[in-house]
C-alpha cells in the first residue's frame, strides 16, 4: 500500500492508504481529525471545507494521491495557529461574539469558507459585503445564515 | 437599524396581563420535592399543575366569537407536560465536591440551546455563573417513562419548573449547611457564585458544604422558589455554552466519536423507497475490495463495514444486488395527489354566494439534517451498546432490544448531541439498523447513511392538501372551516405513547395519534363564527415525521391566504382585518408591534410587496411580516446549481412566547424557523418518481442558501408577565411561510396553490442515478479553490 506524507495543521504527517481514497476520508478516518464534516461528499454542501496552502478546498473532492508531501492542509483544529497571536483566530472569535452556532456540525467549513473569501476578497479589493457573502455556498440546515453574515463581516475587520 | 436584534425595550405590558396569567399566585405557591440519600447533596423535584389561563375575548363589533377551540385550553404542550408529570420527580441535581453543580438533562440538544438554557434555570436558582452548572444528554432511562421526548417545542416548558424546584432544594439544603457550620442565622448569609458568606466575610464553598448538606436517608421538602422581580440570569442574552468548542472543531458528533474497532459502516439500499435485497450476486468479490473488512446481506439493503467510508461508498456503488420493489413502487406525485383527493373529507356548511373557497397542496420535503443519520453500535451476546442522537431514546431502547431479543437493560443508549433534527431524530432508524448490522456481523459499527440515502430514504414531511371554506356575510365571518388531507405521519412509540396516554385528559375525546396531535396543535386565531379543523390521514407507505411541525406550516399558509382574502372582499387591510379579527387581546398586541416594526402599509415598487400573517401556538403567538421581490430581474437570476425565484428581501418577526430564558438563543431558533419557512414555501421540495425520490442531495433539494436568505431581519421578542416559558424550536416557520405566501398573492396578483412555489418548475439539475446509489465523489477539487 503507497505511503502519502502531507503537512496537517502545521504537523508533517504519513499515512498509508490506497491512492485513490478520498482525503476527507484520509483526515477523518485515518488520521482521526473529525474538524471537517461530511455533508454530502460531491462538493455541494461545503460541511468539509478546510485549506489547502491558504486556499479553500473541499477534502472529499480530492484523492490522497494528488497532495504533494510540500502541500499544507489546514482544517478548523489549525485555524487558530495561521493567525498572529496566542488566541484563536478572528473569524473565530466573531463566531463566539456573534453566538452564530446552531448544532455546530456546519460551523468548521463555514468558517474556513468565510476566511479564504475575506483574503481572496482583500487580495482582489473587493468590499465583504453581502455580495461577497452570497458566493459562499456553504449550507446550514439550521439556518443561522443572518448571524454568519454578520460574523464575517465582523471578522473581516481584524483580518 | 441591525439586521436583526432581539428587543432590548422593557415596556410593561398592561395591568390585565398580570392579572390574566397568574403571576402572583405563583410565586407564593411551594413545591415539594426531595433530597435524595447519599454522601453528597443529590436534589430532585416534584411538581403540580400550574394554572395558566390567558384566554380574554376581545370582541370586535362585527367579529363572531368562535367557540374555544381545544389549543385554547389545553394544547400539545400540555398533553407532553402532562404525561411526563407522574415520573418528573426523577430530575436531579447534584453539588459536586469541586465546586459544581451537574444535572443529566433527559432530552436531545440538536442544536436548540436547550443546555445553555437548562444551565441558565439552575444557576439561576442557586446563584451560581451558569459555567458553574455541568449540563450533560442523560441516557435513555426507561424509569423516566414519557419524559425523555424531545419534541413540539416543549423542552422549556415541561423542564422549567421541575428543574428549578431541584435547584432551588439544593440552594436551601446548601444554606441551612452554612448556617449550621457557621453558627448563624442563615437569613444574614449571602450565596454567590457557588460560595457562601456571612457579613463577618467568612466563607463557605458548594463543595465544602455538599458532604454535610447531604441527607442520611430521602426525605420530602417543600420549597418556594425564587421570585422572578430578582431574576439575574433568566431574560439575559447568553452565548452558547459550548461556542468556543463548535468552532474549534473540538465538540464531538457520533461519527467523530473513536470508539474501539467500531469501523465506518454504509448501506446499499434499493432503488425503490423502502425496497430490499432479495439476493447478491457479488458479495465474495466485494468482501476482498481494498480496505473493506464486511459485507453483509440484512434487512433494508446490504452492510459494507471498512477502514474509511470512502471505500465503504465505493463497494457499496460495486454491489450487484436484485431488489424487490419498495413500498410505492411505481407511484408519483400525481397519483398519491389523487390518492389524497379520494379521502378528502367533506366540508360541513353551505356554500353560498358569500363562500370563500380555497384548496392548496403542500408536496413532500426532506428534513434531513446536515448530519445524516447516524450511530455506532456494539452488540456483544447479552448486551448491546449504542451512541447516537435520538430525541426518544427509551422507545430507540426498547425497540432496538426487542430486535436483539434482548431485555431492555441489556441495552444502553448513549444520547448524543445530533447535527441537527427538525423532527428527524424523533426516529432513531440508524440505531436500529447500526445494532441489528453489528449483530450480524459480531462486531461494532459506526454506522453513517450517505447522503443521497438520507435524501432519497430518509424521513419526509408528509404531502397533503388543505381545503378552506369560509362564509362571509357583509361585516362578519360566519364560518371557516379548514379540512386537511395527509400522507399518514408516522407515529414512533416514544412520540404517540405520551399523547396518547394523555389524549383522554384533552376535552376532545379519544382521538388517534395524528387526530389528537391534529386538535391539540392546530388552532384559527380569529373570532370567525364556527370554526373547525379536521385532519384525514392516508397511509401509503412512506417514512414520514415532522418537521419543524407537521401540520401548522400547511395549515397556516392555507389560513392566511384565505384571511387575506377575507379581508379584500370585506374591503378591509390584511393588518387591520387581522386585529379587529383577532381572538385575543394578546394576538392584537403582536399584530400592532409587528406594523408598527414592519413599516406595514409602506410604499412598495411594482413586483413587489408585504405580506403579513399571525399563528398561534406554543403559548405563544408569533406575527409575521416579509417583504417579497418578484420582480422578473430578481426572479429570474442565474446562480449554478440553486434555486432562485421570488426573494424574501426583509422579514420582521414579533413573537410573544411568554417567558424567555435566553432572549439571544430565542432569536436563534427563530432565526431558523424563518429561513425554513422560506424554504418550504419558495425552494424546498422533493419529487417523487417512478417509486422513488428524486433529489440526492444538496444541489437537487433547494434548502435556504446566503442567496436567499433575507438581507433584512428585524426579530422582535415581545417582553411578557407570563410566568412560564412556551416554545421555540418550531415556532418560527408557520407565521413566516404564511406572510411570504400571502406576500406572493399580493405581489403578482395570483393566489398561489401548491407550495413549494418552484415545485413544478423544470427540474435545474440532471438527477443521479438510483443504482449504483451514492453519487461517486469527484476528483477536481483542487480545481475549485478560492
Amino acid at each position: 500500500m503507497p505511503t502519502h506524507t502531507f503537512k496537517l495543521n502545521g504537523q508533517q504527517v504519513s499515512v498509508d492508504v490506497e491512492d485513490d481514497v478520498h482525503l476527507l476520508w484520509v483526515i477523518r478516518d485515518l488520521l482521526k481529525v473529525t474538524g471537517p464534516k461530511y455533508g454530502c461528499g460531491i462538493n455541494v454542501c461545503k460541511a468539509c471545507t478546510s485549506h489547502i496552502n491558504g486556499k479553500a478546498f473541499n477534502p472529499c473532492s480530492v484523492q490522497v494521491k494528488d497532495i504533494q508531501p510540500t502541500d499544507e492542509v489546514t482544517t478548523i483544529e489549525g485555524l487558530a495557529d495561521t493567525a498572529p497571536g496566542g488566541g484563536l483566530h478572528p473569524m473565530q472569535d466573531a463566531w463566539i461574539e456573534k453566538d452564530v452556532a446552531q448544532c455546530g456540525y456546519c460551523q468548521p467549513g463555514q468558517i474556513m469558507a468565510a476566511v479564504a473569501k475575506v483574503k481572496q476578497c482583500k487580495a482582489e479589493g473587493r468590499d465583504v459585503d453581502d455580495d461577497a457573502i452570497e458566493e459562499l455556498r456553504n449550507i446550514c440546515r439550521c439556518g443561522t445564515y443572518n448571524r454568519i453574515r454578520e460574523a464575517i463581516k465582523a471578522g473581516a475587520e481584524n483580518m | 437599524m441591525p439586521n436583526h436584534r432581539a428587543t432590548t425595550t422593557r415596556e410593561k405590558p398592561p395591568r390585565e396581563h398580570s392579572r390574566r396569567f397568574g403571576q402572583s399566585d405563583l410565586s407564593r405557591r411551594r413545591f415539594l420535592g426531595y433530597v435524595v440519600a447519599g454522601t453528597s447533596l443529590i436534589a430532585a423535584a416534584e411538581f403540580t399543575r400550574e394554572s395558566i389561563s390567558d384566554s380574554v375575548p376581545n370582541a370586535s363589533a362585527a367579529a363572531i366569537p368562535s367557540t374555544p377551540q381545544t389549543p385554547e385550553i389545553y394544547d400539545l404542550s400540555d398533553a407532553i407536560r402532562d404525561a411526563a408529570r407522574p415520573t418528573a420527580n426523577l430530575i436531579r441535581v447534584k453539588v459536586n465536591r469541586d465546586n459544581t453543580v451537574s444535572f443529566a438533562l433527559p432530552r436531545s440538544d440538536n442544536g436548540q440551546g436547550i443546555i445553555t438554557s437548562t444551565q441558565m434555570i439552575i444557576a439561576e436558582e442557586m446563584n451560581l455563573d451558569p459555567d458553574q452548572v455541568i449540563v450533560t444528554l442523560a441516557d435513555a432511562r426507561p424509569e423516566l417513562v414519557f419524559n425523555q421526548l424531545t419534541g413540539g417545542s416543549t423542552t422549556t416548558f415541561s423542564t422549567y419548573t421541575p428543574i428549578r424546584v431541584a435547584a432551588a432544594i439544593a440552594a436551601g439544603r446548601l444554606l441551612d449547611a452554612a448556617a449550621a457550620e457557621m453558627g448563624q442565622d442563615k437569613a444574614v448569609l449571602t450565596s454567590r457564585a457557588g460560595t457562601i458568606t456571612d457579613t463577618a466575610g467568612k466563607a463557605l464553598s458548594f463543595g465544602d458544604l455538599t458532604a454535610k448538606a447531604a441527607a442520611p436517608v430521602t426525605q420530602a421538602v417543600q420549597v418556594a422558589l425564587k421570585d422572578r422581580e430578582k431574576f439575574t440570569i433568566i431574560g439575559k442574552p447568553r452565548t452558547k455554552s459550548d461556542a468556543r468548542d463548535m468552532v474549534t472543531g473540538k465538540k464531538k458528533f457520533t461519527t467523530d466519536l473513536q470508539i474501539a474497532d467500531a469501523l465506518p459502516t454504509i448501506l446499499c439500499r434499493a432503488p425503490d423507497l423502502n425496497g430490499y435485497p432479495r439476493s447478491v450476486q457479488n458479495l465474495d468479490q466485494v468482501r476482498t475490495m481494498p480496505g473493506i473488512t464486511d459485507v453483509v446481506k440484512v434487512e433494508g439493503g446490504v452492510a459494507v463495514r471498512g477502514n474509511t467510508y470512502g471505500q465503504c461508498i465505493d463497494a457499496v456503488n460495486a454491489l450487484k444486488v436484485t431488489w424487490a420493489n419498495g413500498t410505492v413502487h411505481g407511484a408519483d406525485d400525481a397519483s398519491v395527489l389523487k390518492e389524497l383527493r379520494a379521502a378528502e373529507l367533506p366540508l360541513a356548511a353551505p356554500k353560498g354566494p358569500g363562500s370563500l373557497e380555497g384548496d392548496f397542496v403542500f408536496y413532500f420535503r426532506s428534513n434531513s439534517s446536515l448530519e445524516t443519520n447516524c450511530a455506532i453500535a456494539d452488540v456483544k451476546a447479552n448486551s448491546a451498546t449504542i451512541w447516537g442522537p435520538a430525541k426518544s431514546p427509551i422507545a430507540a431502547q426498547a425497540e432496538i432490544a426487542k430486535k436483539l431479543g434482548m431485555p431492555q437493560n441489556a441495552v444502553t443508549f448513549h444520547v448524543m448531541q445530533g447535527g441537527g433534527s427538525f423532527g428527524r431524530k424523533l426516529f432513531f432508524d440508524a440505531a436500529e439498523e447500526a445494532a441489528l448490522v453489528s449483530k450480524a456481523m459480531g462486531k461494532p459499527v459506526k454506522l453513517m447513511w450517505s447522503r443521497s440515502d438520507d435524501s432519497r430514504q430518509g424521513r419526509v414531511h408528509p404531502m397533503a392538501t388543505c381545503r378552506i371554506r369560509a362564509n362571509v356575510t357583509a361585516d362578519a365571518v360566519t364560518s371557516f372551516e379548514i379540512r386537511h388531507t395527509s400522507v399518514a405521519t408516522e407515529g414512533n412509540p416514544g412520540l404517540s405513547e405520551p399523547i396518547t396516554a394523555a389524549a383522554n385528559k384533552a376535552p376532545l375525546g379519544n382521538l388517534g395519534v395524528a387526530e389528537s396531535l391534529f386538535e391539540l396543535t392546530q388552532f384559527t386565531p380569529y373570532n370567525f363564527g364556527a370554526s373547525t379543523r379536521f385532519l384525514n390521514e392516508v397511509d401509503m407507505g412512506f417514512n414520514t415525521s415532522s418537521m419543524r411541525n407537521i401540520y401548522s406550516p400547511d395549515v397556516a399558509t392555507a389560513r392566511e391566504l384565505m384571511v387575506d382574502q377575507i379581508a379584500a372582499k370585506l374591503g378591509t387591510d390584511p393588518y387591520v382585518f387581522r386585529s379587529e379579527f383577532a381572538k385575543q387581546a394578546r394576538f392584537k398586541a403582536v399584530l400592532d408591534r409587528a406594523a408598527q416594526e414592519g413599516d406595514w402599509g409602506k410604499s412598495m415598487a411594482d413586483g413587489t410587496a408585504q405580506g403579513i400573517a399571525m399563528h398561534v401556538e406554543y403559548k405563544g403567538c408569533a406575527v409575521c411580516i416579509v417583504e417579497l421581490d418578484c420582480t422578473p430581474a430578481t426572479v429570474n437570476r442565474k446562480i449554478r446549481q440553486a434555486r432562485t425565484g421570488p426573494r424574501v428581501t426583509k422579514v420582521t418577526y414579533v413573537v410573544d412566547a411568554g417567558l424567555i430564558i435566553n432572549p439571544r438563543g430565542y432569536e436563534a431558533q427563530m432565526m431558523g424557523g424563518i429561513n425554513d419557512g422560506l424554504a418550504m414555501t419558495l425552494t424546498s421540495s422533493l419529487h417523487l418518481d417512478d417509486g422513488h425520490f428524486v433529489e440526492a442531495s444538496w444541489d437537487n433539494y433547494f434548502y435556504t442558501r446566503q442567496w436567499n436568505t433575507p438581507p433584512e431581519m428585524n426579530i422582535v421578542i415581545m417582553d411578557s408577565d407570563a410566568p412560564e416559558p412556551g416554545g421555540a424550536g418550531e415556532f418560527g416557520v408557520a407565521a413566516t411561510c404564511g406572510a411570504i405566501a400571502c406576500a406572493y398573492a399580493r405581489a403578482t396578483g395570483k393566489i398561489p396553490t401548491y407550495f413549494p412555489l418552484d415545485h413544478k418548475d423544470p427540474l435545474p439539475f440532471t438527477p443521479y442515478p438510483t443504482s449504483p446509489p451514492i453519487p461517486p465523489s469527484p476528483t477536481n477539487g483542487l480545481q475549485t479553490t478560492f
